[in-house]
């Protein structure tokens, strides 16, 4: 009998496969994602800085952050705690806007966009894996997963999500809440709702940062699976240097700043 | 994104949250608003309507139209054809012959069907007990009043004979539901069916005639066919509801009623505290999903669409739910009741059904609505920061539609701009006295923090780290128990009130017509005979011929009461003391320098009706004299008092040289019938009135208004207390994470309980402490001026306050929390 570590890592790699086979279709999101890859900039920061106030006055989190992410690659941003990694991914994914500078993602400026127009950007080219994995709670591993296709109106929000919980090992266990599932599973959830929708670019914020050792490299072997498999765009967020030492790049932040080199 | 699938995705996520239990508080709270309410509705709703038929007894009808003249038969069809039962009624003033004797009298023909409401009483001999039937005599039988047998000499299975007609003896009429409270007929009367009236040959020209139809049914249909018989009644013809058949019963019936609408407010404002307060932690729990909701690119739109959706259909919900539970609820209340209230109790109408929803409804829009639209407004950087919750609304948001929702009912209550403006500012003042109190406890709870033990430090500094909830918690918890207090010392004032002012030794005979020559020995007669006789008042007859120097008969008036004050003759009186049940409401009582000066005060009836005010000239023509007097006083007065009383009372030393009568009151103890026929052979000229009958009807409908008020404040207590828990309830989630990291770092579970326990106490303290402040105030104001009776402060209601508040919420508190203490923390602290 298998032990469930075995079990899972067996299934991550099988979950691979068939996600890279579902990007394989010829619908019009596929197209586009395929037309990204072309090596195009995908992502762009541009002189970016972020101000928060605090009781000793004006607090620069990100300052004059620069640099641009071309389609399909991974890029790693590191730093210790409190360099303003994760304040920078909220900018690039326009959950936040930024004092100065701007972000172009896919093509459009965020800043030219409001709320709802941020969003609607997001839920047709981005998903999200976090480190807290952020389910909800009252909604099971396959009701998860459905959230991001029902919002997108899909109708066969089900069936995607199903396989997609299948690619990520968790077939047998769709029927279950967050709370019956241990943390390596409820990320594997986030990744399969965060890939079902098939996203021009992924951002995960510290994805292994609440597991131990041995699962949160099984979770970096997944997301790096199926990153390379269906050719999205990654932009990882962490202080593990071996787990952005995986990435084609990586930049290192600073007291809110680009390191050099 | 298409608002359109918004709706599915709201209802697919709303099962799955019901499936996984995370609506329960939130459905608990409103289900249980809305059964304290619609419960609360229907009951007033019943028994206004029992208490209105037990007081439309004192007219045997719902609706009673009088006319000196004939009365057509297009009414009787027209009542007929809306579904309502009639009878007829026509009084003759005729001489009664039995043997030699005569006696001018009353000759009642009733038909059938009299009396509509109410019974009569007969019995086999004169001031007998009185045995109840349902109808009158039937043709060839009078049943004449002990008065009228004693005076004429006779007995049952006497022949009495009325203009031609010879009628047989059959009972002794004791009581009729419709003789009234006052003194227009003094004459003996008697009972005969009304297929015997044109035998008689009474009705001739120029006799004393008057004709009654008399209509009961549906307390709609009688209230549309009274609209429709007010505007097409002829002049002369007189519509007579409860309210001037007997004042003392209406003014019973009018506090009952206001007291019970009191009791649907607090249903109310107790719903809105439970609203609030589910609504509150619906968004708390939510926060953390809009966000992601939004991160995963939903709109604001969409989300806000999401949230009203789910939190309409747990309103529809809720409402079904709680109607069904509040039906319930009364029915079985009433079955409880039965054989204390009527059997025959009125079915429940579905207005409070509707009620209900709308009121429900209103509450959600005005206190759930707000922090919905909050929630839409949570940015999406939440699921990166989750110290970053909604931003702070702006006041008129978060406020506006709540003041307007509890303004809304409160008007719809008391009607009465005075009165709602009184609530509405006393209701917003309590509030921000609460809050400011709330932050000072948080304040003081602070610098608390160093000087007790671990328990309380954690209980205590969860009250000032929490600033905003523990404030929001205070307020709601003290408006809560403040409305419940409030509801308890009006309760207790209105009582008291009705007992004051039906002693057992109320006056239960009226004497009129005492001859000025006789009045000191009839007093002493009575006395002698152990009655307790009240004031005695001369009596003398007067008419009103102008105001002001311009005729009564070229002014208009606002309805026919005022026509009939106006025109008929009324008895005035003149005294000097201004009795224990007058109050002067405008101008001066007179003093001993007024004597003989033409003065005159009048009721704050006569002034509403005939439009006088202070210092106007009203003209009398008394017994061929003319007499111009100013009016000096406006006085209320207490009709359920039973003493004599005058609508025009004048000084002494004016009117004493006038020729006139004296009446006075007295009490009786029953199966004092002897001294009654004494008397009547002694004083022949004097007129008895015997009041044990109307005050056996004020008093069963007082008694039933009391038990009303008593079964209604305890139903909007149960439901208070119910709605209280579940507000405590909606605090559960904040506590849980803490109290499981307290626990993981080592507390026991007894250190974080006695911890809660701790908080709550201050909690339930404090609310105690102000809501007995807040109904002390609210007491007096209301007792005062919406209920007018007295208003008697009640130390207990602090100790009930202070102990049964601070006891109630940290009961309360700790049953809402003890499952959190039992749960491992490690699922707490995962589970989220």
């Amino acid at each position: 009998m298998l032990s469930p570590t075995t079990k899972i890592a067996g299934a991550g790699v099988a979950a691979g496969d068939a996600a890279a086979g579902a990007i394989d279709s010829n619908s019009p999101t596929d197209r586009e994602a395929i037309s990204l890859s072309n090596k195009e900039t995908v992502l762009e920061a541009q002189d970016l800085g972020k101000e928060v106030s605090s009781p000793e006055g004006p607090l620069a989190i990100v300052r004059e952050v620069s640099f641009q992410v071309r389609a399909g690659e991974s890029v790693a941003i590191v730093g210790a705690s409190g360099a303003g990694k994760s304040t920078l991914l909220a900018l690039l994914a326009g959950l936040d806007l930024p004092s100065s500078g701007r972000v172009l993602l896919a093509g459009q400026d965020l800043n030219s966009l409001d709320e709802d127009g941020r969003a609607r950007l997001r839920a047709e080219r981005v998903g999200f894996v976090f480190q807290s994995f952020h389910l909800v709670p009252a909604l099971t591993a396959l009701e998860n997963v459905m959230l991001p296709l029902e919002l997108a109106g899909r109708r066969d929000a089900r069936a995607g999500a199903r396989e997609a919980l299948e690619h990520v090992g968790l077939g047998s266990r769709v029927g279950h809440y967050p709370r019956q599932l241990s943390g390596g599973e409820q990320q594997r959830v986030a990744i399969a709702r965060a890939f079902v929708v098939r996203p021009a670019v992924l951002f995960a914020d510290e994805p292994t940062g609440n597991l131990d050792t041995v699962t949160g490299g099984r979770i970096a072997d997944l997301l790096f699976d199926l990153n390379a498999r269906s050719g999205t765009t990654l932009l990882l967020v962490t202080h593990d240097r071996d787990l952005a030492a995986r990435c084609g790049r990586m930049l290192v932040m600073e007291a809110g700043r680009l390191a050099p080199g | 994104m298409a608002t359109v699938n918004a709706i599915p995705l709201a209802l697919r996520q709303l099962a799955r949250e019901w499936r996984s239990g995370e609506l329960g508080i939130l459905l608990l709270a409103l289900t249980v608003a809305v059964a304290a309410l619609t419960g609360v509705g229907f009951l007033v709703d019943r028994i206004k309507q029992s208490v209105a038929l037990q007081a439309n007894e004192v007219l045997a009808a719902d609706l009673r139209l009088e006319s000196p003249r004939p009365i057509g038969d297009a009414y009787e069809t027209e009542a007929r054809r809306r579904g309502l039962t009639v009878a007829r009624s026509t009084s003759v003033l005729s001489m009664a012959q039995l043997g030699e004797a005569t006696q001018l009298s009353n000759v009642r023909f009733v038909g059938d069907g009299y009396p509509l409401r109410g019974k009569v009483g007969v019995s086999g001999t004169a001031f007998g007990a009185p045995v109840s039937v349902s109808a009158g005599p039937p043709r060839g039988e009078v049943w004449p009043d002990s008065k009228l047998l004693s005076t004429l000499g006779g007995e049952v299975g006497a022949t009495l004979t009325v203009g031609e007609l010879s009628l047989r003896v059959s009972r002794v009429l004791i009581t009729r539901p419709d003789q009234g409270g006052g003194f227009a007929e003094l004459a003996p009367s008697m009972l005969v069916h009304r297929d015997d009236l044109e035998a008689a040959k009474l009705l001739q020209p120029g006799s004393r005639a008057s004709e009654a139809v008399l209509f009961a049914g549906e307390t709609k249909a009688v209230a549309d066919f009274k609209k429709w018989l007010d505007g097409t009644r002829q002049r002369g013809e007189r519509l007579l509801d409860v309210s001037e058949a007997s004042p003392q019963i209406q003014t019973a019936t009018d506090r009952a009623g206001r007291f019970l609408s009191l009791a649907s407010l607090v249903a109310v404002l107790l719903c809105a505290v439970a609203v609030a307060m589910a609504a509150r932690r619906y968004v708390q729990r939510h926060l953390d999903s809009v966000a992601l909701l939004k991160t995963l690119g939903a709109s604001r739109m969409f989300t806000l669409t999401v949230s009203l959706v789910q939190l309409f259909v747990i309103a529809v919900a809720a409402s079904i739910l709680g109607a069904a539970i509040g039906y319930l609820a009364q029915e079985w209340l009433l079955r409880a009741l039965q054989g204390l209230l009527r059997t025959d109790l009125p079915t429940a109408g579905f207005a409070p059904l509707g009620l209900g929803f709308m009121t429900s409804i209103a509450l959600l829009a005005g206190f759930a609505l707000p922090p919905l639209l909050q929630l839409s407004r949570v940015p999406a950087i939440r699921v990166l920061r989750r110290d970053i919750g909604a931003p702070t609304p702006l006041v008129w948001l978060a406020f506006g539609p709540a003041v307007l929702a509890v303004a809304f009912l409160v008007w719809w209550v008391v009607r009465e701009p005075r009165l709602f403006a009184g609530f509405i500012i006393g209701l917003a003042i309590f509030l921000g006295v609460l809050a400011v109190a709330g932050w000072l406890l948080v304040r003081f709870a602070g610098s608390l923090r160093g000087t007790v033990g671990v328990s309380w430090r954690y209980g205590i500094a969860n009250l000032s780290r929490r600033r905003g909830e523990s404030i929001v918690q205070i307020v709601a918890f003290g408006l809560g128990l403040m409305v419940l207090l409030l509801l308890a010392v009006v309760r207790n004032d209105l009582l008291a009130d009705w007992k004051r002012s039906l002693p057992e030794d109320l006056p239960n005979f009226f004497f009129i017509n005492i001859p000025p020559d006789v009045q000191a020995e009839f007093g002493t007669f009575l006395e002698a005979r152990g009655a307790e006789t009240s004031r005695a008042l001369p009596m003398i007859r007067a008419r009103l011929t102008d105001i002001n120097g311009r005729s009564v008969t070229d002014l208009t008036f606002k309805d026919d009461r005022g026509e009939r004050f106006a025109n008929r003759d009324q008895n005035i009186t003149w005294q000097a003391d201004l009795g224990d049940d007058n109050k002067v409401i405008e101008g001066r009582w007179w003093t001993k320098a007024d004597h003989g000066k033409p003065l005159v005060s009048i009721s704050d009836e006569y002034q509403q009706e005939l439009g006088l005010k202070i210092g106007d000239r009203m003209t009398f023509d008394i017994a061929g004299e003319t007499l111009e007097a100013e009016v000096a006083s406006v006085r209320k007065i207490e009709w359920d008092s039973f003493q004599p009383n005058f609508f025009l009372v004048f000084p002494p030393g004016l009117l004493d040289e006038l020729a006139g009568t004296w009446m006075t009151s007295a009490y009786l103890e029953k199966g004092e019938g002897q001294v009654v026929a004494e008397l009547v052979r002694r004083y022949p000229s004097v007129s008895v009135f015997d009041l044990d009958d109307i005050l056996t009807q004020v008093r069963s409908v007082i008694d039933k208004a009391a038990l009303a008020v008593q079964s209604v404040f305890l139903f909007t207590l149960l439901a208070g207390i119910v709605v209280l828990l579940a507000a405590v309830q909606a605090t559960r989630d904040e506590r849980r994470y803490e109290s499981a990291m307290l626990r993981t770092l080592g507390a026991s579970r007894s250190t974080v309980a006695r911890g809660i326990l701790a908080e709550f106490t201050a909690l339930g303290l404090l609310s105690g402490l102000l809501a007995a402040i807040g109904a002390t105030l609210a007491g007096y104001f209301i007792a005062r001026e919406f209920l007018e009776v007295q208003y008697s402060f009640d130390a207990t209601l602090w100790v009930v306050g202070l102990l049964g508040g601070g006891g109630l919420v940290a009961a309360s508190g700790w049953l809402a929390t003890r499952s959190v203490l039992k749960q491992p923390p490690a699922s707490t602290l995962r589970g989220g």
